[in-house]
């Protein structure tokens, strides 16, 4: 496949940089910074050391063999991002925007967050490095994901709620920009998905990409061959990216993209732009978005906080429209089934975002033999959504 | 020559300058936009800036967020703004630009929208989020349309950079007074005067400021710099009082408050 985006930030018709001219300047060194910074073999070297000894990179490849048995077919395997130093893949990607960060001599940090995986793992980085760190989170998601909230703080980041618009992740993202606008002279966007203007979906791929690498390796290394499927949740898209880029060129392994089915088909049910929506301009990119007839940004639904998004990352769209990776859905419903199954028979509570992934791996597993092998990126660890399933099951945990 | 082109050609001739609020459709709803708008002129204004709602503006401030989302809120839809539009413009002694998202414009398709915008009377188009490098499809639709489409140049923007986009712009050229979001602000950057000179010999077209600007002592200390000055948030603010006063009030609010910044042009 052709090495994407080209050098208008493109993937084919998607991606491009739809923002205000203030930001361009901004982007512009961005994107210079970063590509000298691949050039330099000091800057991969900085960041391997801290994926290792700090993330604790490799994250395993862990056969789930109770849960295959369970569902009669295939192997699961499961990439154990959620392992990682702050319990989710996101990490990954907030310490090289931080090197980044320092190359550029920025001094401040802003961050959206949905989960607030990626709040915590952008509050961590700052810390490590000594830089300012602002997060913009939605009202809605500072309520169901409370732990993550405070872990912040402890990790001496400011926590700003944004009460405008659905007051979830899409909102968080317009706050951070607007931020930007104005300080985009000392602070630096950590942006935490493949969303977003050139060169963002680039970047965070290229930084979440480890994942995929590793995976290919310990496939090649454990089964002896190449998964059949690689299988992982879409909501901006960035573990999903991070695990199928590397495997983009091995034409015999399916890639399946999981988002969040919601309660219905109906819009408004669900956070599904891949499955149900069209091809739009969201958060400076173009891509598929679920929006009206007047391009209006429409509301969406997720159990989980992470994919509650609009809209996706444009490489997805441009593999959806080669047919490279096909994408489903799994509703709230089979996610809140896929965390139990893991929860009792592996001793492993997911979080609800990699549970979509879960759910819709256990299904293809059983229409497959048990030669077969299924990689689940299993991208975060789902203690932060223990409180927020007890209030979906009307349960008191004190 | 376009509506736009002949409004700054009459307006250098008379040594005059160009006021230009900034409203948003349908806040409350179309029926007081179109009011908002003959007062606006009827006061003095040269031109009319006016926003159409969107879901996700990220240039702009509190203010002008909310209006949108009121606006939203009340359904309001972009054929209900054109209808409107329609009626207004051939008895409106000045002409009507948009202020609208690309994510709307791409919804339709340049063409389509362009086409549908010149059918309502409307002069050009600013987007605030098209940066100059990606305007190539909406400069074609406008170009042969007769629409203006009007680019914005920030203090942030490279010399080079600036001067590529005045080639590309028609109509009159945004000069964006601060980094950063719409909204009111107490004080201006002291360099906006050197910036906008300094463009004002590198081309023919107009220049207008705007993003900040309030207050009396603000149109004085700008428009002898610039062809034209934009104040939106402050006019904004006063529509939103429409909820709870009359609406006679509201107007003569408005009146009340751009009637002092006009006497300010000079």
């Amino acid at each position: 496949m052709p090495s994407l985006p080209d050098a208008s930030g493109r993937f084919g018709t998607f991606g491009g940089r739809y923002v205000p001219e203030t930001l361009v300047g901004a982007l512009d060194e961005l994107a210079a910074q970063y590509a000298k910074a691949c050039q330099d073999p000091s800057f991969q070297a900085e960041l391997d050391t801290l994926l290792r000894h700090y993330v604790g990179r490799p994250s395993p490849l862990y056969l789930a063999e109770r849960l295959s048995r369970e569902c009669g077919g295939a192997q699961i395997y499961l990439k154990r991002e959620d392992l990682n130093h702050t319990g989710a893949h996101k990490i990954n990607n907030t310490l090289g925007q931080a090197l980044l960060t320092r190359r550029m001599g920025k001094h401040r940090v802003i961050a959206e967050t949905g989960a607030g995986q990626h709040g915590v793992a952008t509050a961590t980085a700052c810390a490590r490095f000594g830089l300012e760190c602002v997060v913009y989170m939605g009202a809605e998601d500072i309520r169901r994901q409370r732990p993550n909230v405070f872990s912040m703080k402890l990790l001496g980041a400011e926590v700003r709620p944004v009460t405008s618009g659905s007051r979830t992740l899409r909102d968080a993202i317009n706050e951070a920009m607007r931020d930007w606008m104005a300080s985009v002279d000392t602070t630096h966007y950590c942006l935490g998905s493949v969303v977003g203007p050139h060169p963002f979906p680039q970047i965070v791929r290229d930084f979440q990409a480890v994942i995929g690498r590793e995976a290919r390796r310990q496939c090649l290394d454990q089964l002896g061959r190449l998964p059949d499927v690689v299988v992982a949740c879409v909501g901006g898209g960035s573990n999903a990216a991070g695990i199928f880029y590397p495997f983009l060129d091995d034409a015999e392994v399916r890639l399946a993209g999981v988002e969040a089915g919601g309660r219905s088909n109906a819009p408004g049910d669900h956070a599904a732009p891949l499955c149900f929506g069209s091809p739009g301009v969201l958060h400076g990119s173009f891509s598929y978005v679920m929006q009206d007839e007047d391009g209006q940004t429409a509301d969406v639904h997720s159990i989980s906080a992470g994919l509650d998004y609009p809209g996706t990352g444009p490489e997805h769209s441009y593999w959806k429209d080669i047919g490279r990776v096909e994408y489903a859905q799994a509703t709230d419903a089979e996610v809140l089934a896929a965390f139990d199954r893991l929860a009792r028979c592996e001793g492993i509570l997911p979080a609800l975002e990699s549970s979509h992934a879960l759910a819709k791996a256990m299904d293809l597993a059983a229409t497959l033999s048990p030669e077969q092998a299924i990689v689940v990126n299993l991208s975060g660890r789902g203690d932060k959504d223990a409180a927020e399933i007890a209030r979906l099951r009307g349960e008191e945990i004190g | 020559m376009s509506a736009i082109d002949q409004l700054f050609t009459d307006l250098r001739v008379a040594g005059r300058k160009a006021f230009m609020p900034f409203i948003t459709a349908g806040d409350p709803d179309l029926e007081f936009t179109a009011d908002v708008l003959r007062t606006l002129v009827e006061r003095g204004s040269s031109m009319c800036e006016l926003g159409i709602p969107y879901s996700d503006p990220i240039a702009d401030g509190p203010v002008i967020q909310a209006s949108y989302t009121r606006a939203l809120e009340r359904k309001i839809k972009l054929r209900a703004i054109l209808d409107m539009l329609q009626r207004l413009t051939p008895e409106l002694p000045a002409p009507v630009v948009t202020m609208v998202s690309y994510a709307i414009v791409y919804r339709r398709g340049p063409e389509r929208y362009v086409a549908a915008a010149r059918a309502a009377g409307i002069a050009g188009a600013i987007v605030p989020d098209l940066p100059a490098d990606e305007a190539q499809p909406l400069a074609d639709a406008c170009r042969r349309e007769g629409l203006s489409l009007i680019q914005l140049i920030t203090p942030n923007t490279p010399r080079h950079r600036a001067l590529r986009i005045a080639e590309r712009t028609t109509g009159f050229i945004y000069y964006v007074s601060v980094a950063g979001i719409t909204g009111e602000r107490n004080e201006l950057p002291p360099e906006i005067a050197e910036n906008v000179a300094w463009l004002r010999e590198q081309t023919p077209l107009p220049v207008c400021i705007g993003f900040g600007i309030s207050r009396p002592e603000h149109v004085r200390a700008l428009a002898p710099v610039a062809d034209g000055l934009i104040v939106g948030s402050a006019i904004v603010r006063r529509i939103a009082e429409a909820s709870h006063k009359p609406r006679e009030q509201v107007l003569r609010d408005i009146a009340e408050y751009v009637d002092p910044l006009l006497a300010a042009m000079g």
